[in-house]
């Protein structure tokens, strides 16, 4: 399993209501119910995809983040989880303040454009970056929102909500962020997990 | 047709009152189940047929000597999987495969019902199943399952029946009937009653039969069980056994040959009469409007865990009709999975032969019972 997944396992606690926006084919759904006893729904816009998830037992419907969240009423999860695909989004301000009305608590991950590579990318070959967790060309790729980890926590505050925790992920290695070492994390950082609150 | 033969009853000796609020008592029920009920009687699942189906789900239907209307789902390792499960599905009243029906005769005239017979509902029809249940000795179904107005009544019964299902699947249906959807109903009722053999509903005691009303009917009421893509791609402008057109009124086409053979062949096996009840109930179906304008509160009261299908074609019942559903269980916080299967076979995908959904309905159904 994924690094990212296990972080988001160990951030989530037990028997509690989690919904997994972008489930992909359920694999961190599956790892909640197995290891934190977590009552686990999932959101997924590939029908290949809910119908993987349906074969691992997992409750899970078709359906898109920007319309589909609606339907839950306030508060009904516990932790709402959205990963790397905040970036994809026509209005990502939109998706975390839903993503926050639905769920107590939100978890986001964020693939860092802010890192090193990404940014030598640019800088020497002039062209848009591609990177391991990039893989897509400019005409191609889903993300229409890139953001950095240091974008992401100014984000935090004009649209005004509370990181609880924000980690890095380098090399399969986790650290914390915070004000003092953010200029580093958001050069060395693939990937940024962050726990947020209203 | 040597129908009684083949046609197991289930005498229902309790009072039913119907939503029309006449009470009827000791009427038939005919079902038919398949394969067998285990030790702790938790393997049944209640299969509802849609408005011309029957209880002959699988295998060669008694009847018709044709193969049983959802013989592609359901069978031995087959999605409802007949060597695990033990599967029951009755003929609803107002039908023509043995329920009571139309064309019964009434115990108190000694004539034969016709349009005298009560009008019923689904609620009507999915409390007169639910006897069934007894009759078996099952205190909880593994699963109830239906389609199109099958699906109706799947919704229906967890509403009536809130502990007595563990997982629910409407497929291809919609809790409140569309004016569409009446009105499509409507046009098939009109075609039956001005054909002059219908004669009021008494046809039966005049020794006449509506065929051509009734084709009409099934005619109308095919075209919108396709897509049409799925039509333009079998049928195209290919002619029917001639190299051009004959400037004539007979079947140039192939598609209105084969609508002419699937009205012809319909009304072998369909009564006039049941079709004007069956889609009444339909077009009076409203769950939404039961529970005074929330469905969620339709499903308040269930445990049950559920799963929506419906078909990227289907514009009989499409998929944001099913997703209504899954919007009200999901607002209440219920245990709702939903998935929209790609097909061009329209309405009619979820009788036939489309893998993806086969497979889904297997896996659903497979994976909830391994871990009930």
């Amino acid at each position: 399993m994924k690094t990212e997944y296990k972080i988001i396992v160990d951030l989530i606690e037990e028997k509690t209501r989690v919904l997994d926006v972008g489930c992909d084919d359920g694999i961190l759904m599956e790892s909640l119910k197995k290891n934190k006893n977590v009552d686990a729904r999932g959101i997924e816009i590939s029908k290949d995809k809910v119908q993987t998830c349906v074969s691992k037992g997992l409750t899970v419907i078709e359906g898109n983040a920007e319309l589909d969240l609606k339907q839950f009423p306030n508060d009904s999860f516990d932790y709402v989880v959205l990963g790397q695909t905040l970036q994809a989004f026509v209005n990502p301000e939109i998706v975390i303040k839903e993503l926050l009305r639905v769920g107590k608590k939100a978890i986001i991950t964020i693939p860092n454009f802010g890192h090193w590579k990404v940014r030598l990318n640019l800088l020497i070959k002039g062209t848009m970056p591609i990177t391991e967790s990039l893989p897509n060309d400019w005409y191609n790729t889903p993300n229409i929102h890139m953001c950095t980890i240091k974008d992401f926590v100014k984000f935090s505050k004009i649209i005004n909500f509370k990181i609880f925790k924000s980690l890095a992920l380098t090399n399969k290695k986790i650290s914390n962020i915070n004000n003092s070492n953010l200029f580093y994390k958001n050069l060395f950082a693939e990937l940024g997990i962050f726990l947020i609150e209203k | 047709m040597n129908i009684k033969e083949n046609i197991k009853t289930l005498v229902i000796k309790k009072p039913l009152k119907l939503d029309c609020g006449k009470t009827i008592n000791n009427f038939p029920l005919a079902y038919e189940t398949y394969g067998s009920l285990n030790e702790n009687k938790d393997n049944a699942i209640l299969v509802f047929h849609a408005l011309t189906g029957d209880q002959f789900v699988t295998g060669i239907n008694p009847v018709t000597r044709k193969d049983g209307w959802w013989s592609y789902a359901v069978g031995p390792n087959k999605s409802i999987d007949t060597n695990k499960y033990f599967v029951i599905c009755a003929n609803v009243i107002g039908g023509c495969m043995g329920s009571f029906g139309p064309s019964h005769k009434n115990p108190d005239t000694n004539k034969i019902y016709g349009t005298d017979f009560p009008v019923i509902t689904i609620n009507d029809m999915v409390n007169a199943q639910v006897n069934l249940l007894d009759h078996f000795e099952i205190k909880k179904l593994f699963s109830v399952v239906g389609g199109s107005m099958g699906g109706m009544q799947v919704l229906q019964f967890i509403s009536n029946y809130p502990n007595k299902a563990s997982t629910v699947v409407p497929i291809a249906c919609t809790s409140s009937h569309s004016a569409q959807n009446i009105a499509f109903n409507e046009l098939g009722r009109q075609a039956i009653a001005s054909d002059h053999n219908w004669s009021d509903g008494k046809y039966l005691s005049n020794n006449t039969l509506p065929d051509k009303g009734l084709s009409v009917a099934r005619m109308a009421a095919h075209i919108t069980y396709l897509s049409k893509k799925g039509l333009q791609e079998k049928f195209g402008r290919k002619l029917q056994e001639r190299d051009a057109l004959k400037f004539g009124f007979d079947a140039d086409f192939q598609i209105e040959s084969y609508l002419r053979y699937q009205g012809s062949v319909f009304v072998d096996r369909f009564d006039a009469n049941s079709y004007l009840y069956i889609t009444r109930a339909m077009d009076y179906f409203d769950l939404v409007k039961q529970f005074d304008g929330n469905l969620s509160n339709a499903f308040k009261k269930t445990k049950a865990k559920f799963f929506v299908i419906s078909f990227t074609s289907d514009w009989l019942y499409p998929t944001q009709e099913n997703k209504e559903i899954v919007i009200a269980l999901n607002a209440i916080g219920a245990d709702v999975g939903f998935v929209e299967i790609k097909s061009d076979k329209g309405h009619d995908s979820f009788l036939l032969d489309v893998p993806d959904f086969l497979k889904t309905l297997k896996n659903f159904l497979d994976k909830s019972y391994s871990e009930r």
